[in-house]
């Protein structure tokens, strides 16, 4: 089967409705949030005046320690959840009190959440089967989407009889296979052991470049978000921190909490300015023209090809370079050695206080 | 001296396999072995006689003694089946918050707290001749005169049956109902399935096992009882449980003996059947 037969549908192009088409073909933004907040009772909000725009056909993560308000995002984005105030838009369409099949997304359970009475088939079937399509043709459609998700050879076994990565190869195929504008994702990795994770986090890449919509994937690995995202939006404390390109927000985060969440940059204190600087650019040593602070070597970690040290500076706060073996071995600092540790001024990326 | 361990198992059961040696299975066999004895009005002889069991199948008279008993068991078990599924639905996937729940769950339990006999005998003042009922329905001059079918009828028997055996059919079915994670229902609403077909092809399967469960509490109570069928018809209507009874007042013991070891193979044969639907011991353990 082609997939180009399992893009989402379009419109069709009858004539004298064009404008209809051309609303759906032309939305640039596959989901928007406009000054969304969520509020439980009286009680601070989970999610509070947040404004998103995901670009189509976009990977997009939502990364955050847990309780920064991300799942309560993704579920009103779902439908699951009732927004307190603000608007919810999918391709362009407002859908904030919609029912969730009549968004257009779908959603992908942390716990797979698929039917343990019935079969994978039906369970990849049973949306058109709550639609009314005839059995056999229900089934020979579900077949092609387990094939997608390579699952075909597995189809008549109940879902307890299948590992956790098979589980959620299902449970892909059965939010797929509604066609949906954009598919949600929570925390879809978290379950699987780590070998499985980095599979199935490339399995998910393929599928959403070759299907064209856009994830939105909520996390809270920084590995995870950096390995699949188009876009980041780095949330903490029911706000929104960061939200850009992956690049971007690895190389410019805006404040100190991106820089230390996402990882791979030590914060600290230059001139009087928060900065930030990435660990790779930093080293042991000092030569003239750099800048430097000192500190104790508290933890080396040998990783093969390169080596992670971690130092303790007098004011308590812990930095890190990444040294290649080589480098490492020349120098070969040993743990409680005072060391120092430096970079060039230009690396410095200048922090907006939080 | 050391004990295999195969002989330490058994003098581990060994308490418990004499106490039900003793109180079941001896009775029991002695109950089917008088089952095909020769009695009079006063004693039983030790002569086979197979006339209690042809009378237990072939006498009309016997046949609508079960007719009755299983006619009951049917109309329970619809009513308490359709009261039982549907404020369990209530409970678990309209209530919200647990403690409300909590309240309700408990505002079904505690009336159970009193004994079977009272709450058997306080229908009299609500469905009796003078009853409350009755009152009512005289006052609004709905009625001339009071409607007798309410009390000592076949129609209070259900009413007492229905009152008793609702509650285990609503806790053991929210039990199952329980389990069925909100993720489940949330995938099935995403997928487009409206709220009565998540019903039928969600929560009715996956509710089963509860629904099992709570028809061997409702089939066995209705088919064991007696006292219900005696206090609300006031003796006027026979089930094969009470004619057990009669037969046993009057010394019958061969033809009491007969309809019991054919009640207790009907009420296994059913009980059977129905634990092809549920797992009782992983619903114990989950």
């Amino acid at each position: 089967m082609s997939l180009i037969q399992l893009k989402p549908q379009t419109a069709p192009a009858a004539s004298g409705k064009s404008h209809l088409k051309q609303a759906t073909q032309g939305h640039r933004f596959d989901a928007e949030l406009v000054a969304v907040t969520k509020r439980y009772g009286t009680g601070p909000a989970a999610v509070a005046d947040i404004s998103l725009r995901i670009p189509r056909g976009s990977y997009c993560c939502l990364l955050g320690p847990s309780g920064c308000g991300k799942s309560t995002t993704l579920r009103m984005l779902a439908g699951h959840e009732d927004v307190s105030e603000g608007a919810i838009l999918i391709h362009g369409e407002e859908v904030t009190h919609k029912l969730p099949v009549d968004r257009g997304t779908s959603m992908m359970f942390q716990d797979y959440a698929l039917f343990p009475h019935l079969s994978c088939l039906d369970n990849v079937a049973f949306s058109l089967k709550v639609r009314g399509v005839a059995t056999r043709e229900r089934r020979a459609q579900a077949r092609q989407y387990l094939e997608l998700v390579q699952m075909d050879h597995l189809a008549d076994r109940l879902p307890n009889q299948l590992s956790g990565g098979q589980q959620q190869r299902v449970a892909l195929a059965r939010s797929l296979i509604t066609r949906p504008k954009v598919l949600l994702l929570d925390e879809p990795l978290s379950a699987l052991d780590p070998f499985l994770r980095v599979k199935m986090r490339s399995e998910l890449k393929r599928i959403q470049k070759e299907l064209g919509i856009s994830f939105i994937h909520v996390t809270h690995s920084q590995d995870e978000a950096l390995a699949l995202s188009d876009m980041i939006v780095v949330m903490n404390d029911a706000k929104i921190m960061q939200a850009a390109p992956v690049r971007e927000v690895f190389e410019t985060p805006t404040n100190a909490f991106v820089a230390r969440f996402l990882g791979g940059q030590n914060v600290l204190n230059s001139n009087g300015r928060e900065v930030s600087v990435r660990t790779d650019r930093c080293r042991l040593g000092h030569a003239t023209g750099l800048r430097s602070v000192e500190g104790q070597i508290a933890m080396i970690e040998y990783q093969g090809n390169i080596v992670r040290i971690t130092l303790q500076t007098p004011l308590g706060d812990e930095m890190t370079v990444l040294q290649s073996d080589t480098d490492y071995f020349a120098q070969n600092p040993q743990i409680g050695d005072t060391a120092m540790m430096s970079w060039q001024a230009s690396d410095e990326h200048i922090l907006a206080p939080t | 001296m050391k004990l295999s361990p195969k002989a330490v198992s058994l003098l581990q059961i060994a308490p418990m396999g004499i106490i039900f040696a003793a109180m079941v299975l001896v009775p029991l066999v002695i109950i089917f072995v008088v089952s095909f004895l020769d009695y009079d009005f006063a004693q039983v002889f030790p002569e086979i006689y197979l006339g209690s069991w042809k009378d237990v199948f072939t006498s009309q008279l016997t046949l609508n003694l079960y007719e009755t008993t299983f006619k009951f068991v049917a109309i329970v078990w619809v009513v308490t089946f359709t009261l039982g599924f549907s404020i369990a639905y209530f409970l678990v996937f309209h209530v919200r918050s647990m403690q409300v729940r909590l309240m309700l769950l408990a505002a079904i339990a505690i009336p159970f707290w009193t004994s079977g006999p009272i709450r058997a005998v306080a229908w009299v003042p609500l469905l009796g001749r003078e009853g409350l009922v009755n009152q009512a329905l005289l006052g609004l001059g709905i009625v001339t005169e009071p409607v007798s079918w309410l009390m000592y009828s076949e129609f209070a028997i259900l009413i007492a049956y229905i009152h008793l055996l609702t509650m285990p059919m609503v806790i053991t079915i929210s039990n199952s109902m329980m389990k069925v994670p909100r993720s489940i229902i949330q995938a099935a609403q995403d997928a487009g399935a409206s709220e009565f077909q998540i019903i039928r092809e969600i929560i009715l399967p996956l509710a089963r096992p509860g629904i099992a469960i709570g028809t061997i509490f409702v089939v066995t109570a209705v088919m064991g009882d007696f006292f219900i069928v005696k206090t609300m018809s006031g003796g006027q209507v026979n089930t094969a449980t009470m004619a057990i009874v009669t037969e046993l007042n009057a010394f019958q013991y061969p033809p009491a003996a007969a309809k019991s070891v054919l009640m207790l193979a009907i009420v296994l044969g059913l009980v059977a059947i129905l634990l092809r639907f549920a797992d009782i011991r992983k619903e114990l353990t989950k």
